[in-house]
C-alpha cells in the first residue's frame, strides 16, 4: 500500500505540474489578435492588475451577477485556501510561527468549504436553469471535493490517524524516500480522492483557474487607439499587402 | 417564413422566466445562397465531408484565438450567465441562456480536443458533430447578438460572443452561411456601402439634404462627398443617408460641422462604418472592410477620421480599426506610417462624433436653444458595442457619459431608466449582431422585451417619449418592434437628432 501510494501521489504530481504546465504555456502561445476587454476596462497596465486582482481576490464579476453563488463559490475557495494552507504542515518541518497560527482556522475553513460545495451542489438540483446546464462531471467534481472534505474532517473530529506517520510519508516522499502511512481507510480514501482531483485538474473545468488570467475581456489594456495591438500571424497580412 | 408569435406581456415585477426547452428551435435565418456565399470566397453549400472540415476550422481557430481556447476550457457551469440574455428572457428558451449557447460548441470542442471528452464523451457531456448539432448552431447562433452582456457578468469573463463569432466563421466555411450578412458583405466589398448605394445615389440624396436644410433654416449647411483636402473624413453608417429617423443625426452632424466652420467630407468610396465582418467573426473579412477606409483617408488626405452613430462600427472603429488597418497612434510600422504622417497626431483616431461634438460643446463653439427639444422627454439607450466594446473620451465609462451630456447640453427633460438596464449591463435591442433581418423578427421582437420593459416603466413614470441612441442597429430595429410594445415607431431616434433641433446656426461660413 505505501509503494502504491507513493507511486500514485508521484504520478498525480507529475500530471498535474505537467499537465498544468502544458496548458499555461498552450494559453500563453495561442495569441489574442484583438483588443477585446469588456468595457469600461483600465486604460494602464497596473488598472488591469487591479481589475484581475478584485477579480481573483474578490470574484467581483460573480458578486455582480448572482450572490448565492458567489456566497457559496466564495466559501468553498477561500474555506479551499486556508485548508491547504493548513496542510503545508506536512511538508515543512519546522512548522513556522505564520504555519502554527493559521491551523485552527484551516479547521473553521474545512467546514466553510463543506458548506460551500454543499451549497453549489444544492443548486446543481434547486435551480432549475442549472440543472438544465449541469452534466454528470459536475456533480461528480462536487461529489469529489466533498468526499475529500469530508473524510479530512472525519480524520479530525471522529476517527483520529497518525498524522506524524503520514507527516513522514510525505516528508520522506520530497526526498524520494517511502515511509509507512499509517493503515487507517480515512488516510487512504482521503489521499485517493485528492491525488484523482490532482490527476483531472489538468483536464478538467478546473483549468478555470490558470483561465482566468488569460482572459482576453479581463487582461487587456483598454488603449487601442493610443498603441497598435497586432498578433503575429495578423502581421503577416500586413506584409501581404 | 415569419410564422405567428405572440409579444412577450409586460410583467409587473420582472424574474427569471421559467424555461421551455425548443421555444425558439424552430428559427433559422435563410441560408445564403451559393451566388451569395461564392461571392465573398465562402464554399456555395454544404457539402460532403463537412464535419471534418468544421472540426478543422475549429482547430485552426482555437490555434489563432486565445479568446476561444481560454473559453472553451474555463466555463466551470456556475450558472452565473444564465439569466443574463435578453434573449433568454424575451423567447424562455435554455438555449438562449449563454452557458448553453457556448455549450452548444463545448460539448463538440471536448469531443474533438479533449481527452475525457474523447474516452467518456456522456460524462462530460461531449458530442459528435452532427446534422442535428450543426442545425442546433446555425438557429442559435444567429440567435446571439453578441451583444457581450454575458461577459460582464462571468466570473472568468468569457465572452459568448467570441464563441458565436466562432461558430459562425466555422459554417461559413463549410458553406452555411446566413443570407443576410453575407449579401450584405458582397455588397460592401463591391459598391462600398451595407445597402448598395451607388456613389450619383449618395450624390443626389446629399443635394436633396442641403436644399432641405436650407429651406428649414435658411442656412446653407454643405454635404460635401469625395472632397479632396478636406479636414476631416465622417465615416458612418449607409443608413444615414436615407433610413429614417438616421438621416435626422447625419444632418445633425453637418450642422455641428457647419457651426464649427471645419471642412468635411463623405467618401462614396467608404461610405459605410458598419462593418459585417464583426459578426461573422472574421479578421479577414474585417480587415477588408476596415482597409476602405484607410484608402479613402489617404486618397482625400485628411486629418481626422469621424465616426457617425454607429454601435458596431465604433467597436470596431475604435477597438479594431488600429490593429486592422492601422487607423490610430503609436504604430511604428512601415504599414501604417504613411497614415500615420499624415492624420493629426493631436486629435484621437478615429473620433467618434459625440467625442467630437461635446469638445466643441465644452469649449463654447456651439448654441443651442435647448427649449426646441421641450416636446420631447428623452432618456438615453446604451447600444451593447459602444457600451461593453469601446471607450469615448479620456477615461474609462466616457462612452456612457459624453451622449448624455451631450443630450442635456441640448434638451431640458432627460430621465435615466432603470441601472440595471443601462450603462455596462444595458440590454441590447434585439437586433444587433447580424439578426436585424425580418427572417428573424421573431427574435427581434422576443429580444428587444428587456429593453422594452424598461422603457415603458420610464413612459408610466414621467412620460418619456423619446429614446435617444447612437447605433444605426438600434434606430431600424427599434422603429420596427417599438409598435409591438404599444410604442411609435417614432419614439426613438438619434443624440445628434436632438442636436439638430436645437443648434442654433447663423449663416456666418
Amino acid at each position: 500500500m505505501n509503494v502504491i501510494f507513493a507511486i500514485l501521489f508521484y504520478l498525480a504530481t507529475l500530471i498535474l505540474v505537467g499537465g498544468l504546465a502544458y496548458k499555461i504555456y498552450d494559453f500563453a502561445r495561442t495569441p489574442a489578435p484583438l483588443k477585446i476587454p469588456t468595457t469600461p476596462a483600465p486604460t494602464t497596465a497596473p488598472g488591469v492588475v487591479l481589475r484581475m486582482a478584485r477579480e481573483v481576490i474578490f470574484f467581483e464579476s460573480l458578486f455582480k451577477s448572482n450572490l448565492w453563488i458567489w456566497a457559496f463559490g466564495y466559501m468553498f475557495h477561500v474555506g479551499l485556501a486556508l485548508v491547504l494552507m493548513r496542510h503545508l504542515r506536512y511538508f515543512v518541518d519546522p512548522v513556522g510561527p505564520i504555519l502554527a497560527f493559521i491551523q485552527p482556522f484551516g479547521v473553521y475553513a474545512g467546514f466553510a468549504m463543506v458548506a460551500g460545495l454543499g451549497g453549489l451542489w444544492a443548486r446543481r438540483f434547486l435551480v432549475a436553469r442549472i440543472r438544465y446546464i449541469s452534466t454528470p462531471s459536475d456533480h461528480l467534481m462536487l461529489a469529489l471535493l466533498i468526499g475529500i472534505g469530508l473524510t479530512g474532517l472525519g480524520m479530525k473530529f471522529l476517527m483520529h490517524t497518525d498524522i506524524v506517520t503520514v507527516k513522514a510519508f510525505f516528508l520522506g516522499l520530497m526526498r524520494f524516500e517511502i515511509n509507512p502511512l499509517p493503515a487507517h481507510p480515512g488516510v487512504y480514501l482521503h489521499l485517493g480522492l485528492v491525488a484523482l482531483l490532482m490527476i483531472i485538474f489538468p483536464i478538467s473545468k478546473l483549468l478555470h483557474a490558470p483561465g482566468v488570467f488569460f482572459s482576453p475581456t479581463r487582461n487587456q489594456v483598454d488603449n487601442p487607439r493610443e498603441a497598435r495591438h497586432v498578433a503575429p500571424w495578423a502581421a503577416q497580412l500586413d506584409s501581404g499587402k | 417564413m415569419a410564422a405567428e408569435f405572440k409579444t412577450p406581456e409586460y410583467r409587473p415585477f420582472p424574474t427569471v422566466p421559467e424555461m421551455q426547452p425548443g421555444a425558439m428551435s424552430h428559427l433559422k435565418p435563410f441560408v445564403a445562397s451559393e451566388a451569395v456565399q461564392t461571392n465573398i470566397g465562402f464554399p456555395g453549400k454544404l457539402e460532403e465531408g463537412w464535419e471534418g472540415r468544421a472540426i478543422d476550422k475549429m482547430g485552426e481557430l482555437l490555434g489563432k484565438y486565445r479568446s476561444l481556447k481560454v473559453f472553451m476550457d474555463s466555463c466551470v457551469h456556475c450558472g452565473a450567465c444564465t439569466d443574463k440574455c435578453h434573449y433568454f428572457i424575451g423567447t424562455n428558451d435554455p438555449n438562449n441562456m449563454p452557458v448553453a449557447r457556448q455549450e452548444l460548441m463545448r460539448s463538440v470542442y471536448r469531443r474533438y480536443f479533449t481527452l475525457p471528452g474523447k474516452i467518456f464523451p456522456k460524462l462530460v457531456g461531449a458530442k459528435d458533430l452532427t446534422k442535428d448539432v450543426l442545425d442546433q448552431w446555425y438557429s442559435y447562433y444567429w440567435q446571439c447578438s453578441e451583444c457581450r452582456r454575458c461577459s460582464v457578468f462571468c466570473p472568468y469573463g468569457i465572452d459568448t460572443a467570441e464563441v458565436t463569432m466562432a461558430a459562425r466563421t466555422i459554417m461559413d466555411h463549410i458553406g452555411q452561411g446566413q443570407k443576410y450578412s453575407n449579401e450584405i458583405l458582397g455588397k460592401v466589398h463591391k459598391i462600398g456601402n451595407n445597402l448598395g448605394l451607388p456613389g450619383p445615389a449618395l450624390f443626389n440624396t446629399l443635394e436633396g439634404l442641403e436644399e432641405d436644410v436650407k429651406e428649414d433654416t435658411g442656412v446653407d449647411v454643405r454635404f460635401p462627398m469625395d472632397v479632396k483636402g478636406a479636414e476631416v473624413l465622417l465615416v458612418t453608417p449607409s443608413a444615414d443617408f436615407f433610413a429614417e429617423p438616421h438621416i435626422d443625426s447625419l444632418i445633425g452632424y453637418a450642422k455641428v460641422f457647419h457651426a464649427a466652420g471645419v471642412s468635411w467630407t463623405l467618401s462614396s468610396y467608404a461610405s459605410e462604418a458598419g462593418n459585417f465582418g464583426l459578426f461573422n467573426g472574421s479578421y479577414e473579412m474585417m480587415r477588408k472592410v476596415a482597409m476602405r477606409i484607410r484608402t479613402a483617408a489617404l486618397e482625400l488626405g485628411v486629418k481626422r477620421i469621424i465616426v457617425g452613430e454607429c454601435g458596431h462600427a465604433w467597436r470596431v472603429a475604435y477597438a479594431f480599426w488600429n490593429t486592422l488597418a492601422g487607423i490610430g497612434a503609436g504604430a511604428n510600422d512601415p504599414f501604417a506610417i504613411e497614415l500615420q504622417k499624415q492624420l493629426d497626431p493631436n486629435c484621437k483616431q478615429p473620433t467618434h462624433i459625440c467625442e467630437y461634438t461635446w469638445d466643441l460643446i465644452q469649449q463654447g463653439r456651439l448654441k443651442f436653444d435647448k427649449e426646441a427639444n421641450d416636446h420631447r422627454i428623452i432618456t438615453f439607450h446604451d447600444s451593447c458595442n459602444v457600451a461593453r466594446g469601446s471607450r469615448m473620451g479620456d477615461s474609462p465609462g466616457g462612452q456612457f457619459e459624453i451622449p448624455r451630456n451631450i443630450i442635456r447640453a441640448v434638451a431640458n427633460k432627460y430621465y435615466d431608466m432603470s441601472p440595471e438596464t443601462i450603462r455596462e449591463v444595458t440590454f441590447c435591442c434585439g437586433g444587433g449582431g447580424g439578426v436585424l433581418t425580418d427572417d428573424l423578427l421573431e427574435l427581434r421582437v422576443k429580444g428587444a422585451f428587456p429593453r422594452m420593459e424598461a422603457l415603458n416603466r420610464l413612459k408610466e413614470d414621467h412620460g418619456v417619449n423619446f429614446m435617444a441612441t447612437i447605433c444605426a442597429i438600434c434606430k431600424a430595429q427599434f422603429t420596427k418592434v417599438l409598435p409591438y410594445y404599444g410604442f411609435k415607431m417614432n419614439n426613438v431616434g438619434g443624440v445628434h437628432q436632438l442636436v439638430s433641433t436645437a443648434i442654433v446656426l447663423g449663416n456666418e461660413h
